[in-house]
């Protein structure tokens, strides 16, 4: 289902104009805080009228500014999983679960009690009330509270941001497994360039009320317009080939493999890596007598100026449509020391990776 | 026992306080629904002549209470401008009997009722009746689901000082509806009787202890209930 947010909204110090037709998946509001991400996902969810715009998930029109169509919130029929989780301090955590399956039609595709308790393992906590919970507890529940709803519509705004790093290590799993298994559309909020390589289909970078960058992750995230040179990102693809008796896993990616220590994952699983633009080096020759063991082969792409002194260099890794591009930020000296140019094979050698499960 | 007890307070004295306990309890019964409403549109809607609303609701607390019964007998006296209209159409009349008592009580007690379940009402999250709207409860059900069990405590609490102050009601009780035994003559106003003769102080005295047991019971009870309830919507 293709999610239509067009929205026109002016108020204090900022004009939100958004107008991007996403495709189907978990779609990330990604910005700054105070680039209007959570006013759009208000808007969404009702909670806030704006000025002008059209919202629709497939042929299902939430508002219409020009038909004065508009659905209050109750009948949107979201999930809405809040960055506080927001549960129901008097119901215990049983009843915050089946608080939205009061209200949803009874004929609505819902899921079962047990089957969301099962995947946010949270059977222990049913009798009990929110007061007693930790802040990973409270926010799982709060997912299981707006799956139960029987959602055409899941919008999740910053929901592991008030977690320290652990307990999101503890829950990103389940958006992932939210999106592998949940056909509905996820609106996810975020200021985490982690979560979005991690999560996202599509990613709407927000820049004070307007849309900066839309597109899939890979592209956004290595479009310095939208991240800064700094902060400058390339998302892989990976499948884990086998774990080794050394410590480290095996990783296949385009244009070679990639030994991280061990992961969890079992043989075969997809995963997405991250590589930052400025843990890239790049080698014309295939390297000798180097420590590193991450080193993939490409070909050079694109060289684009950036913040002097670099230059922000796109591998392309692997051949044709498979190909995946990686960005190296280099200096110019060191791009004129090597007399790189688009066409030219090269090596990258990666110094650090993050990889997403 | 309860011959002894009953023995205890006089016949005239025994009236009182029945009549005391009905006249407050509906007093506070009756207006709480009222209550609740008016201290939600205080609490949570913005509007033109809000103040006003919130003067006129507070007016009785700092009238004297002789202006309020004296204002309520213009209004809703048989001769008054309501008055006159609801004995015409309805037969109903306040003035001198135990419901306009009543309804002096509940006017007087209506402005500590509503400002303890505003607070309350203030003190609960917005955020939390959004998260409910957003899962499908309508404003009817945010409030009755989520607002409502949230300021229980507070509705508690308003009552019960409404019905105490109920209880203690005297200057507007004895303007409206006058000091009739058996009809309008509430505690107050039958220790301030037994006062006017010679050798009442006794009955009177009876009296005032019979009130201060009152008193002290309504507020052991709200503190229990409040405890109770608390625990309840408390979250643990």
């Amino acid at each position: 289902m293709r999610l239509a947010l067009q929205v026109r909204h002016r108020f204090a110090g900022l004009e939100l104009d958004v107008d991007v037709l996403a495709p189907p998946g978990v779609t990330v509001l990604f910005g700054p805080s105070g680039s209007g991400k959570t006013t759009l996902v208000n808007a969404v969810a009702g909670l806030l009228r704006p000025d002008q715009g059209r919202i629709a998930a497939g042929d299902w029109v939430l508002m219409d500014s020009a038909t004065r169509h508009w659905l209050p919130p109750s009948k949107r029929r979201l999930g809405y999983i809040f960055q506080e989780g927001r549960l129901f301090p008097h119901l215990t955590v049983r009843q915050n679960l089946l608080y939205g399956r009061w209200f949803a039609p009874r004929d609505a595709p819902a899921e079962s009690l047990e089957r969301v308790v099962d995947l946010l393992g949270i059977d222990r906590l049913l009798s009990r009330r929110p007061g007693a919970l930790s802040g990973g507890e409270k926010q799982r529940v709060a997912i299981g509270r707006a799956l139960l709803a029987a959602p055409r519509l899941i919008l999740a705004d910053e929901p592991l941001a008030a977690l320290d790093e652990a307990r999101k290590a503890e829950i990103l799993p389940y958006f992932e497994r939210l999106r592998d298994a949940v056909s509905v559309p996820i609106l996810y909020v975020s200021h985490s360039s982690a979560e979005v390589a991690r999560l996202a289909t599509t990613v709407i970078a927000l820049r004070e009320g307007k849309v900066a960058a839309f597109g899939p992750p890979a592209q956004v995230l290595g479009d310095p317009a939208t991240m800064g040179a700094r902060g400058l990102v390339s998302v892989l693809s990976a499948q884990v080939v086998a774990h080794h008796g050394d410590g480290l896993s095996e990783l296949q990616v385009a244009g070679g493999t990639i030994w991280p220590p061990r992961l969890p994952e079992e043989a075969g699983r997809d995963l997405r890596i991250r590589v930052a633009a400025k843990d890239v080096i790049l080698s014309r020759v295939a390297p000798q007598g180097l420590s590193a063991l991450n080193i993939l082969r490409g070909t050079i792409r694109e060289i684009r100026a950036a913040e002097a002194p670099n230059v922000l260099v796109t591998v392309a890794l692997g051949d044709g449509a498979e190909a995946q591009m990686l960005m190296a930020q280099i200096t110019r000296r060191s791009l004129d020391a090597l007399a790189l140019e688009p066409g030219q094979s090269c090596y990258a050698i990666l110094k650090s990776i993050a990889v997403s499960p | 026992m309860g011959g002894e007890w009953a023995n205890w307070l006089g016949p005239a004295e025994w009236q009182a306080v029945r009549l005391s306990l009905r006249v407050s309890l509906w007093a506070t019964l009756a207006s709480l629904p009222l209550g609740i409403f008016v201290a939600y549109v205080l609490a949570r809607w913005e509007f033109p002549g809000k103040q006003v609303l919130n003067g006129i609701v507070h007016l009785p607390l700092i009238l004297p209470p002789v202006v309020t019964g004296y204002l309520l007998l213009i209004v809703l006296g048989r001769r008054g401008m309501i008055g006159q209209f609801l004995d015409q159409w309805f037969g109903i009349v306040f003035s001198f009997r135990w419901t306009g008592a009543a309804v002096a009580a509940a006017i007087m007690a209506f402005p500590l009722m509503v400002r303890a379940i505003r607070l309350a009402i203030e003190a609960v999250d917005p955020k939390l009746e959004a998260a409910a709207s957003t899962l499908g409860a309508s404003r009817f059900w945010v409030f009755v689901t989520v607002t409502l069990p949230l300021i229980l405590p507070g509705i508690i609490a308003g009552a019960i000082l409404a019905f105490a102050k109920a209880i203690g009601e005297f200057g507007a009780t004895i303007t409206f509806v006058s000091n009739i035994p058996g009809q309008t003559q509430t505690i107050p106003s039958a220790i301030y009787a037994f006062l006017q003769v010679p050798g009442g102080q006794e009955a009177a005295t009876r009296l005032v202890i019979v009130a201060v047991i009152i008193a002290m019971a309504a507020l052991l009870l709200s503190e229990i209930i409040a405890r109770r309830v608390a625990r309840l919507v408390g979250g643990t």
